[in-house]
């Protein structure tokens, strides 16, 4: 198993005719993923990379033929008209939506997740590399392929580079990936680290959790205060990025009033610690503390 | 991006919110006229204002003038002031705290209020402040209104203001794509009025396609700060002599982190991005070298970028304008080899790791 993509995701490519759906519709192909179409508005009937094109999610949904009518979607298009996108999935009953377009306007995610959430839609990110399942040969993402291996170690991020550090040195190390999700760098993103620990806490193919996380908000506390109340005894590792960072900009009182000390990386370091997390202090110390734990 | 009080006002204002009259002005002489004493204003992009000396009243045009004059020739936190609002000076009876602000967590928008509001809003106990999530979906409902008087126990006179004003504070927030609008204090005058007596609107960057009306708004920057702006590169001045840059805004943390750790203090945060375009590299190198660090560190992880290509953007800049100090660079992934060769080259000192590049960089830094 693995969480969110596996051997029967069959993947619609929003944007495909664009550069970097262009590129990534090949990328993803050559992993193994089953790209089955791509939508570009007045491009249907057009091929990128042997994929089919079509000018709606729609008119995807009629022409492919069942055994390949898309259950997962790759957005790519522009931010000021991903919300839209994702929409059009959702209108056609698509269930998992992967949203790696940046600088999607706040109020706009806030309420994709508010309807994603009331259609049991999962959605990851925006601004994301996306998900990728090694052993599945499953990718629906922009992250180099090379830096994974199959394994058993479930990794979730908030970061892209960073990530690729992290799982790199993995790899190196010879601790493999069951998954590797991708949350998304924005203010407000779709699955969250409480939700990405449960899909791993429940795959029999994941033996440990990799955290990558980064200062701001307060997801990692969150996540701490979850791996205590819901009693996850897979062992968790944990990278905070952000120590030495100034503080970031202000939210008027309201900031203070509601994080109330939260956010800062040292905040976050303490929540996981206090949850039995190994926290790295830097990122080579994920490979070092799983060695040591004789994963 | 924060706009300053006076465009926050007028914002508020636009739906309907009552907010103290006065004018902007930017030389003392443009004052013509006042009814009555007045408040004035340092109009900066930074808080703590009032505590620098910003802010100042005056019951007679005379003393409104000088005072202006006064804060006119101010600098608060590096912002000269170039403007001051004078507004009436508010009879003020009671002042409550209204807010709305994104929840990250929450992914909604989250009403904030207390009756006890002013400058001393953050240390009110988490008791007495009332909060609600607004589902973005189906907006602000009665009900939530209703548990918001009720926790805040105003007297009736004041509860139908107050509902009318917190929605028009959503309506602000959603009319402007805003992260935050704040009024703090909201006043009840001695008449029984709510008058906004001082707002705060953040608005969100990433929607400024759908309002180039905040375009070239004066921000919290540096000079240096701005100039990467503009060019679209993402960076900020630290406190620190090492020039920190990389690829991508987690791995510039881990970087700045990692120096950390070895005793070293960063002096940039400079995210490349995912590019390797020759032209784009010249100009994160230009902002880096004018920020004059006594080393640079560089630290990249090629994934999709490739990492020959970068380092020869790099070799290419310091070879044609030179560089004013050492670099240190550790360089991984895709095309690594290549690409050490490339910065050998260039009279790079090349590092294996990052624990590593942060160890030589931290040493250079304590030597020069």
């Amino acid at each position: 198993m693995s969480i969110i993509l596996d051997r029967n995701s069959k993947i619609l490519v929003q944007g495909i005719t664009g550069h970097q759906g262009t590129q990534h519709t090949k990328a993803m192909k050559e992993f193994g993923t089953n790209v089955v179409g791509g939508v570009t508005p007045g491009k249907g009937g057009q091929q990128v990379e042997g994929v089919p094109v079509f000018n709606s999610v729609a008119e995807a949904f009629g022409k492919l033929p069942s055994e390949k009518r898309p259950n997962t979607q790759i957005i790519f298009v522009p931010a000021p008209f991903a919300k839209d996108s994702a929409y059009e999935a959702m209108a056609q009953g698509i269930k998992t939506i992967v949203i790696i377009t940046e600088h999607i306007p706040v109020h706009d995610a806030m309420q994709l997740m508010a309807y994603a959430d009331y259609n049991k839609v999962t959605i990851v990110g925006p601004n994301t590399p996306g998900v990728i399942s090694p052993g599945e040969k499953c990718k629906v993402g922009i992250m180099p392929a090379a830096v994974f291996k199959p394994g058993r170690i479930g990794v979730i991020s908030r970061s892209g580079t960073l990530t690729y550090e992290v799982v790199n040195a993995m790899s190196e190390a010879g601790f493999g990936q069951s998954s590797c999700i991708g949350l998304g760098g924005d203010p407000v993103v779709g699955t969250s680290f409480v939700e990405a620990i449960d899909m791993f806490a429940k795959d029999n193919e994941t033996d440990a959790i990799v955290m990558v996380g980064e200062i701001g908000g307060t997801a990692e506390e969150t996540a701490g205060e979850h791996i205590v109340a819901a009693g996850i005894r897979k062992p968790v590792f944990a990278y905070i990025a952000g120590s030495t960072a100034p503080p970031g900009k202000r939210m008027g009182h309201a900031g203070a009033i509601v994080l109330r000390g939260k956010g800062t990386a040292e905040s976050k370091i303490r929540s996981l610690t206090a949850a039995g997390v190994n926290v790295a202090n830097i990122p080579s110390g994920i490979p070092m503390m799983l060695k040591e734990a004789k994963l | 991006m924060k706009l300053m009080e006076f465009r926050s006002s007028e914002l508020l204002a636009k739906q309907g919110i009552q907010v103290p009259k006065g004018v902007v002005i930017s030389e003392p002489g443009k004052l013509e006229e006042m009814n009555g004493p007045v408040v004035i204003k340092a109009q900066v992009p930074v808080g703590g204002r009032g505590k620098a000396g910003g802010v100042k009243f005056a019951s007679s045009l005379e003393e409104a003038r000088k005072n202006a004059g006064t804060i006119l020739g101010m600098e608060i936190k590096g912002h000269k002031v170039r403007s001051v609002l004078v507004a009436e000076k508010l009879d003020i009876a009671k002042e409550l705290y209204l807010s709305c602000m994104v929840d990250r967590e929450a992914g909604m928008p989250l009403l904030i209020a207390s009756a006890e509001g002013g400058m001393d809003i953050e240390s009110v106990p988490e008791e007495k402040i009332f909060k609600t999530h607004i589902n973005p979906l189906i907006g602000l409902q009665g009900y939530q209104l209703r548990d918001m008087l009720s926790a805040l126990k105003l007297p009736k006179e004041q509860a139908g203001q107050v509902s009318d004003i917190a929605k028009k504070v959503y309506a602000c927030m959603l009319a402007e794509d805003a992260e935050l609008v704040e009024i703090n204090p909201l006043a009840i005058t001695p008449k029984g009025q709510l008058v906004a007596g001082d707002a705060k609107v953040v608005i969100d960057d990433d929607s400024m396609f759908r309002h180039p009306e905040h375009k070239g708004v004066e921000e919290d920057l540096t000079p240096l700060e701005k100039e990467a702006k503009e060019k679209g590169i993402s960076f900020v001045q630290l406190d620190g002599d090492i020039g920190v840059i990389a690829n991508g805004a987690g791995l510039t943390m881990a970087t700045l982190d990692a120096l950390g750790t070895m005793g070293g203090k960063g002096g940039t945060f400079l995210d490349l991005g995912g590019t390797d375009d020759p032209e784009k590299v010249k100009q994160a190198f230009t902002i880096l070298k004018k920020a004059n660090p006594k080393v640079i560190l560089m630290n990249i992880f090629g994934g999709i970028t490739r990492c020959d290509t970068v380092a020869q953007g790099v070799h290419d800049v310091i070879m044609k304008e030179g560089v004013n100090c050492k670099v240190v660079a550790r360089i991984k992934g895709w095309y690594e080899e290549k690409a050490r060769e490339i910065l050998k080259e260039a009279g790079l000192i090349s590092a294996a790791t990052m624990e590593e590049a942060a160890k030589l960089a931290t040493k250079i830094s304590k030597e020069a």
